[in-house]
Order: structure tokens, then sequence, then C-alpha cells
């Protein structure tokens, strides 16, 4: 089997102002896999996914998706081109109903049937967003927001599906549900970066990862790999 | 009943008529302000003066005899698109500026239309053609006349459609994800910058059916005639809770209603005190108007 590179970074830098926030990482993650990036607050995490979404700028580097720099193209072109997010913060329109936000999510499809049976795959997934679906979102728990955000990235068909944080300040066992739902997708051939400060979470269902300290990649490899580094173990998994 | 209390309902009811005409010029207004300061947080207080560019308009194609229904699109859109052009050239490239410089840009833009109309067409008011024949309509003692009855029927038929296309369209939808946070809605693929545009188009379109109205109402136009009407509108929309569309149209029939009842059982020249007075007694009661909720900023 031959491996595609979806999405390749290299050596890229991020500023905010006068904040050197990112120092240059470079990262690739193959069709069909699931790479996580780990790190504590403030690493950079939420930064890097934005920028690949395109809501900032790289001061430095480039960004190729299927081979093409999309490094200065605006975030609404990226979603075209097949890259989706569901953000830190789930970020959910909390005015609109679930199934309009739902509807959001597929704001540029024009295939009305491919657009309904998606509906009935992201209602399938997370039977919750079904029972609620003409409920307004800002009424939903945290756990069914983050499951209304990610199934929302989802309905825009992407090719590569940006996740940050999913398990964010969510009740354990629907974070289970939420990983569940994840390594679904991609049994299903979604492509996921996945963003975790839990990193034990994460690497047990990703293929590989990355670990960025301040800005930096400290380390990578295959997800068996870290999850029994030492390093690793003592930093982020608490043993 | 005695002769004077029925007087009074009588009068009373006049002056509800007239005072929800003039609410209704206030709420197509008002809408705008809302809607604008709903996706990007400014007070366009430039907002009056498209009012005034839909009077005019109005006025010259309907002196060259153009039929009042079709002056209605064409002076929303001419309105509408002298709006984006706006947008496009002076908001847009200080959007991230912050919202002073943002608001002090607004106040520049109502001086320069004020003072361009001015120059081009003249200080002097202007009288409006008679675009139909006005008739009146008598029950009992209230009278109604048939430009009070278009200004309703157009006012309402606007806000119908206008709450439609918010709730019930693609655009729409991304109209409100747009207004909630900019970034949310371009990671849905929606161009954040179309949608700013589209709402300025909008709001600035219902100011020009305004205009037109008003002109119809009161017979002249003249360039500083959005000044008044502008902050009245403003006040209509912090009235009803800023950001909120149907806030804008509550805010406007109250203050249209509560002038005319000045104006009729007090003192007429009471009328511009009393409205600013009720947008001092709202920020100081319930800034977040009638129908705000006193949400938490967003972080």
């Amino acid at each position: 089997m031959t491996t595609e590179t979806l999405l390749e970074i290299k050596d890229m830098h991020v500023h905010y102002g006068a904040i050197h926030a990112i120092h240059g990482i470079n990262l690739k993650v193959n069709k069909g896999e699931i790479v996580t990036i780990l790190g504590s607050n403030g690493a950079g995490k939420t930064t890097s996914l934005h920028t690949i979404s395109g809501l900032l700028k790289p001061s430095k580097g480039e960004i190729l998706f299927k081979g093409k720099r999309i490094d200065h193209l605006k975030a609404n072109k990226i979603v075209s081109l097949g890259i989706a997010q569901s953000p830190e913060g789930r970020m959910v329109f909390p005015d609109l109903s679930v199934k309009e936000n739902l509807e959001m999510g597929a704001y540029l499809r024009r295939d009305k049937a491919e657009i309904e049976k998606d509906y009935e795959y992201m209602y399938n997934l997370f039977p919750k967003l079904k029972e609620r679906s003409a409920q307004l979102a800002g009424t939903l728990s945290g756990g069914e927001q983050q499951m209304l955000a990610i199934a929302r990235a989802y309905m825009s068909k992407p090719e590569l599906l940006l996740l940050d944080e999913p398990s964010l300040g969510i009740a354990p066992i629907l974070v289970q549900a939420i990983f569940n739902a994840i390594v679904e997708l991609n049994k299903k051939g979604m492509t996921i970066l996945l963003v975790e400060q839990n990193a034990y979470a994460s690497l047990k269902i990703a293929h590989r990862g990355y670990v960025l300290t301040t800005g930096e990649i400290f380390m990578e490899g295959p997800a068996s790999e870290l999850i029994e580094n030492d390093e690793i173990k003592k930093a982020y998994l608490g043993h | 009943m005695s002769e004077d209390t029925m007087y009074f309902f009588w009068d009373l009811g006049q002056y509800l008529i007239n005072g929800l005409t003039q609410g209704s010029i206030y709420a197509l207004v008002a809408l705008g302000y809302t809607m604008v300061y709903g996706i990007i947080k400014l007070i366009n207080f430039a907002h009056g003066e498209f009012y005034m560019i839909g009077a005019f308009i109005g006025y010259y194609i309907i002196l060259a005899g153009v039929p009042l229904y079709l002056a209605f699109p064409i002076a929303m859109l001419g309105s509408g698109l002298i709006a984006v052009i706006i947008e496009r050239l002076v908001y847009r490239p200080i959007r991230h500026a912050g919202r002073i410089p943002a608001l002090i840009t607004a106040l520049g833009i109502s001086l320069f239309f004020q003072y361009l109309g001015q120059m081009l067409i003249g200080a002097d008011p202007k009288a409006f053609p008679a675009a139909i024949e006005e008739k009146t309509y008598i029950f009992g003692e209230i009278m109604i006349t048939n430009i009070q009855v278009i200004i309703l029927v157009a006012t309402f038929v606007l806000m119908v459609v206008l709450w439609w296309l918010v709730n019930h369209t693609r655009i729409g939808k991304a109209m409100r994800a747009t207004s909630y946070n900019h970034d949310a809605a371009e990671l849905m693929g929606i161009d954040t910058n179309k949608i700013i545009s589209f709402t300025f188009f909008i709001g600035a379109a219902l100011a020009g059916a305004a205009g037109v109205l008003v002109g119809m109402y009161y017979t002249t136009v003249e360039p500083m005639m959005g000044l008044i009407p502008g902050l009245k509108a403003f006040i209509a929309a912090v009235l009803g809770g800023i950001g909120i569309i149907p806030g804008a149209v509550l805010g406007g029939l109250t203050l249209g209603v509560a002038e005319n009842l000045v104006v009729g059982f007090w003192v007429s020249t009471y009328r511009d005190a009393v409205a600013f007075a009720i947008l001092i007694i709202i920020l100081l009661i319930k800034p977040a108007g009638i129908l705000g909720k006193n949400r938490k900023e967003k972080v």
C-alpha cells in the first residue's frame, strides 16, 4: 500500500503581533490516519490548527494540502478544498437549532440527496443530536455541543477533519462516546488531525503523534511508541 | 360615557395611528442599525443618510415619471448599493482597528453625505412629487390617509420578507452564524465579507424604502433629513435591544407611539426631548434593551 500525504507542514512559523508562537514546525498527515498533536496549554496546538484552517497566516514556511500550497488562502476557501475544523470551545451557533448548525456545516454543498444521507449518518453516530435536532444549540450540554461541533464539521464532507480538544470540559462518559465516534469516522475512511491535552485517550486511538512544547515539536513517532515513552508518561500521563 | 371621555378615546386612536405610522418609519431604519451592529458590532451613525439617499432617489425617479411601485425597489437598490460601496471602501479596511475608530469614521461618513447632498442638491427642502392622489378615510373621529395605509402595509410586508430571509434562507442563516462569530462562520466555508456586504445592503435598502415612504408622508425632502430620524432609529434599536431584529421593530413602534402621545396630550415641542429621555432611561435601567438578555460577554 502506498501512503498518500494529505497534509504537509514545512518549517511553519506563526507570530501573534510580537509574540513568536510557533517556531518552525514540520508535520505530516497521511490519508486514512489519525494523527494527534499533544501538548499542554499554550504549547501552540490551537494556533497550529487555526493556521492550517487559514484563520491565522504563517509568518514563514509552507502548508501543503494534497501537494498544493494553501497557506495564503482565506479560511472559507480552505473549507471548500476539503479541510474542516471542529474548533476549540466548540463554537456551535447558539441561536441556531441543531439542524441549522448541521446545515451550516454543509453550507458549500449542493448535493441535496447526499447531504440528507450525511444528516442521517451523523444522527446515527450521535443519537442525542437527532433527539434534539429542533432545539437551539445554545441549550445543549457541553458534551452534546461537542458532538454537534464534530458533526457540523463532518457535514462539509471534508477529506481532512481537524478536531481541537474534543474532550475539553466534558464528562468522562461522553469523552468515551466522542472518542469512539472519532474511531468510527476514521474506519469509514476519514483522515483526522486530533489536538488534545488528554494524551492517553488520544494516543490510544491515534496512529502517530507529535508532542508540541512552546511552539516546537519536541517528539514524534507512532502512537504505540509514544504511549510507552517515559518522558511522555511523566509529563502527560501522570505516572 | 360622557362626551369628554369619548373624545379622549377618539384622540387616543388618532395618536396611535399616527404613532404607528411614524414608528414604522423608525422601525425600518432601526432594522439596519441593529443588523449592522449584530454582524460587525458597529454603530453605523451614517445609517440615517441611506434613508436620505433613498428619499432622493425616489424624488428624482418619480419626478422623471417612474411609477411608485417601481420607485420603491429602485430606491432600495440604490441605497443598498451605496451602502455596500461605503462598507467596502471605508469600513472594511478599518474593521480590525477597534470600535472607536469605526464609530468616528461612521460619523465622518454621515457628515460627508449630508454636505455632499447640500453641495449637489442644495440645502433647501424640495417638494416630494405626489406619486398618488392623497385620500382620507374617516372612521368616527379618526382620520387615516391612504399614504398612512401604504406606509403601514409596506412596512409590514418588508418585515415579513426580512423575517423569512433571516430565518428560512441559506444566506439568512449564514448571517446569523456570522453575527455569532466570524471565525466559526468562516470555518463553515461562509465568506463572511460577502455576508457583511449583504447585511449592509439589506439594512440600507430598508432605510431607502423608509426614505421614499417619508417623502410621500411629509412631502418634503432635504439633505439633512436623515440626521434626526437616524438618531431616533438608533434610540429605537437600543430600546428594543441592539442586535436583536424583532427588538428594532418593537423599539421603533414604541418610540413612534410615545412621541405622538406626547405631541397629542402634552406639548409638541417635547417630542424629541422625550425620545432622548427614553434613551437615557433605558440605558440606566436596562441597557440591553427590552428584548435583550444580559448575556455574559464572549471571551
